[in-house]
């Protein structure tokens, strides 16, 4: 009973590694099970039509509304808004709907549990792949719009290093709040399945994907300003677009620096958030046996 | 010494609360483990035997850190279960019988070889216990066959060789023989033992419903009936129990002056009942001990009485689990893997 103290927590530099493992491991078999595509021709298909049918529905009701002025820069706000949102879906269900595959379909949970793995790591990891899949779709709108709809995105004028930078502080948070999401899903035993899914068009709204937030009513725009994907997708649209970003005055007032500095506060906020509810649910889902609960559905 | 315990656990207990769905006021509790006191030493194949419900379950998935006990403590490789199980989980593993699990789309060295990763084994060491294993336990064939496309009793050896891959210090199996037919369930019961054969200060900890399993694999069982453990001790220490109880069938030729009576009067016959039989007679003894039974035979022999056949009925584990439960295991149970010994 009695052990040196020093023995009963295991080094930080394990802790990393471990971490580092999980995820390197997950992101492995995220892509295993995202590229298990039994007709690749088919997905290929899909995996293009998919992103386009979405956005040209978009196009169409623009189109429709403004008597087809497409140059006219709120046409590429909307646009990049529009495109660059598929990786608020991608991210976030990518990192939550792992909880729900391995506990319902896969019923390794509680062996991934059991295993010396880090489990936030392990669902960032099991994001990834769906990261790519998703950026594969952001390249095909983006590609159609600057070719069919004269959208003005000139890869000699983008502003490469802020568009990087933002990308990954963007994708990063997006991750966070996945992780979140995840962590919400394994305390929920039932049926949750789309949770990502449905926070992402919940936020559409609520982001400034396709409209400033001036136009939600004043006691939702707060919400709107505590999002990081609002910042976020102002500084790829800046980014991309350089001045003819500004089609909005809603974040005209920030410098780019500014908003990369709020962008970094609020990730940071989130990955604490993210840390306090993971730790809470893990918590709760063993005190009432969930992790290995299956709904039988 | 507390340090040379795998397992310890004290006073340990667990209650479900079940919460009705549409009142929330209601509940019902649900007592699943109660006061279990366990010391289980390094290198011990313990098991865990008891009915459907009895709480072996509950037990494996506090010990491997998936759930909160409600009372009491645990302690796994010294560590407690509910504050330290991150330094529980490289020194463990787990396997439960009776369900399929696996990424179905990944082979079975896929599989292997990625939950070897999760605990940091190299790529090469992992595919050469992999293959090592995967032979030992008659799935080296399937090696390259997608999860997905392997029977149920397939996957559960292949699972089965997952919980070994790691060599980890302590290693629980829940049912491992659960659904398995008769030939894959000696198989993995042959696999287990050489296991611990060859890693003498590994430890095991099995459950099962299976008397002969118990019987023929574990060091030592405890008997759980409703969450308590009833008893603890080697199967052949639990059937000494009712062993002075030894009953004895013979069948022999005609009795001549032989009586019941007579055999009663020696030292040590509890029991002695003569039943005229076709062509001769049984007689049925209850002996205190093994002892006892020259001293009948010479009897016997002195009445010119021959012995025809004789059988001695060695108290099972299932005698033991009557005599502590009150009902036998068999009455819930179906299936391959049961067996009386003799
Ligand atoms: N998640 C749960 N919620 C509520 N009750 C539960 C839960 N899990 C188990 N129980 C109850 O706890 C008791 C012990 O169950 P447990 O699964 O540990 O038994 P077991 O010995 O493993 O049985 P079996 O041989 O059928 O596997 C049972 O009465 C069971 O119904
Ligand atoms: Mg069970």
């Amino acid at each position: 009973m009695m052990r040196p103290s020093a023995h009963r927590y295991i080094g930080l530099s394990e802790r990393w590694r471990a971490a580092w493992r999980s995820f390197r491991i997950a992101t492995w078999l995220g892509w295993q099970i995202e590229s298990n595509w039994t007709d690749p021709f088919l997905f290929a298909v899909y995996s293009m039509l998919k992103p386009l049918a979405s956005a040209a529905i978009l196009v169409v009701m623009y189109g429709v509304i403004t008597q087809a002025q497409f140059q006219h820069p709120v046409f590429a706000y909307i646009y990049l808004g529009n495109a660059f949102y598929i990786y608020v879906g991608a991210v976030m269900t990518g990192v939550s709907w792992a909880v729900i595959d391995d506990r319902e379909h896969y019923r390794t949970l509680k062996y991934i549990y059991v295993a010396p793995v880090r489990i936030p790591a392990y669902w960032l990891g099991r994001g990834v792949a769906r990261f790519l899949t998703g950026s594969f779709a952001v390249l095909i709108t983006l590609t159609a719009g600057v070719l069919f709809l004269r959208v003005p995105l000139h890869p000699a004028r983008v502003d490469w290093p802020l568009f990087l930078l933002s990308l990954v502080l963007g994708v990063g948070a997006l991750a966070l709040m996945g992780l979140v999401l995840a962590s919400i899903s394994l305390r929920v035993a039932h049926h949750f399945f789309l949770i990502g899914e449905a926070v992402a068009g919940a936020l559409y709204l609520l982001s400034g994907a396709i409209f400033p937030l001036e136009v939600l009513p004043a006691w939702l725009r707060p919400l709107g300003f505590m999002m990081p994907i609002t910042y976020w997708l102002e500084l790829i649209r800046r980014s991309l677009l350089g001045d003819a970003a500004r089609a909005f005055p809603t974040l005209a007032g920030f410098s780019n620096g500014q908003l990369l500095g709020i962008l970094t506060g609020l990730s940071v906020l989130f990955a604490l958030v993210a840390a306090v509810v993971f730790q809470l649910c893990d918590r709760q889902a063993r005190d009432r046996g969930l992790i290995d609960q299956t709904t039988n559905y | 010494m507390a340090a040379d315990l795998a397992i310890e656990t004290h006073q340990l207990g667990r209650i479900y609360t079940i919460r009705n769905r549409r009142e929330r006021r209601i509940r019902r509790e649900i007592v699943a483990l109660q006061d279990v006191n366990l010391e289980i030493p390094r290198g011990e194949l313990f098991g865990l035997l008891g009915p459907n419900g009895a709480g072996k379950t509950t037990l494996i998935k506090i010990l491997t850190t998936l759930l909160a006990p409600t009372t009491g403590w645990a302690r796994v490789a010294g560590y407690d279960v509910v504050r330290e199980p991150h330094s529980i989980r490289p020194r463990i593993n787990m396997v439960s019988g009776g369900e399929a699990s696996g990424y179905g789309l990944l082979t079975v060295r896929e599989n292997l070889w990625m939950f070897a990763q999760f605990y940091g084994l190299p790529t090469r060491e992992a595919n050469r216990r992999i293959e090592e294993l995967l032979c030992r336990i008659g799935l080296a064939d399937r090696m390259h066959t997608k999860v997905s496309d392997l029977s149920t009793g397939l996957r559960q050896k292949m699972n089965v060789v997952r919980g070994f891959l790691t060599d980890p210090e302590i290693l629980f199996l829940d049912e491992p023989t659960l659904g398995l037919d008769v030939g894959a369930a000696r198989d993995v019961r042959r696999f287990i033992r050489e296991w611990m054969d060859a890693h003498p200060n590994r430890t095991v900890l099995l459950t099962t419903h299976y008397m002969m399993e118990a019987d023929e694999l574990c060091d030592r069982v405890a008997i759980i009936s409703q969450g308590r453990v009833l008893a603890c001790d080697a199967p052949e220490a639990l059937k000494r129990r009712l062993q002075r109880d030894a009953r004895l069938d013979i069948e022999i030729t005609a009795p001549n002056s032989l009586t019941a009576a007579a055999l009663e009067a020696l030292p040590g016959v509890r029991k002695a009942v003569l039943t005229d039989v076709e062509g001769g007679a049984r007689l049925n003894l209850v002996l205190e001990e093994d002892s006892v039974l020259p001293g009948v035979i010479q009897v016997l022999t002195e009445h010119a009485v021959q012995v025809r056949h004789l059988t001695k009925r060695e108290p099972t584990l299932e005698d033991v689990f009557v005599d502590l439960v009150g009902r036998t295991l068999a009455d819930s149970e179906t299936g391959g893997g049961h067996g009386h010994g003799s």
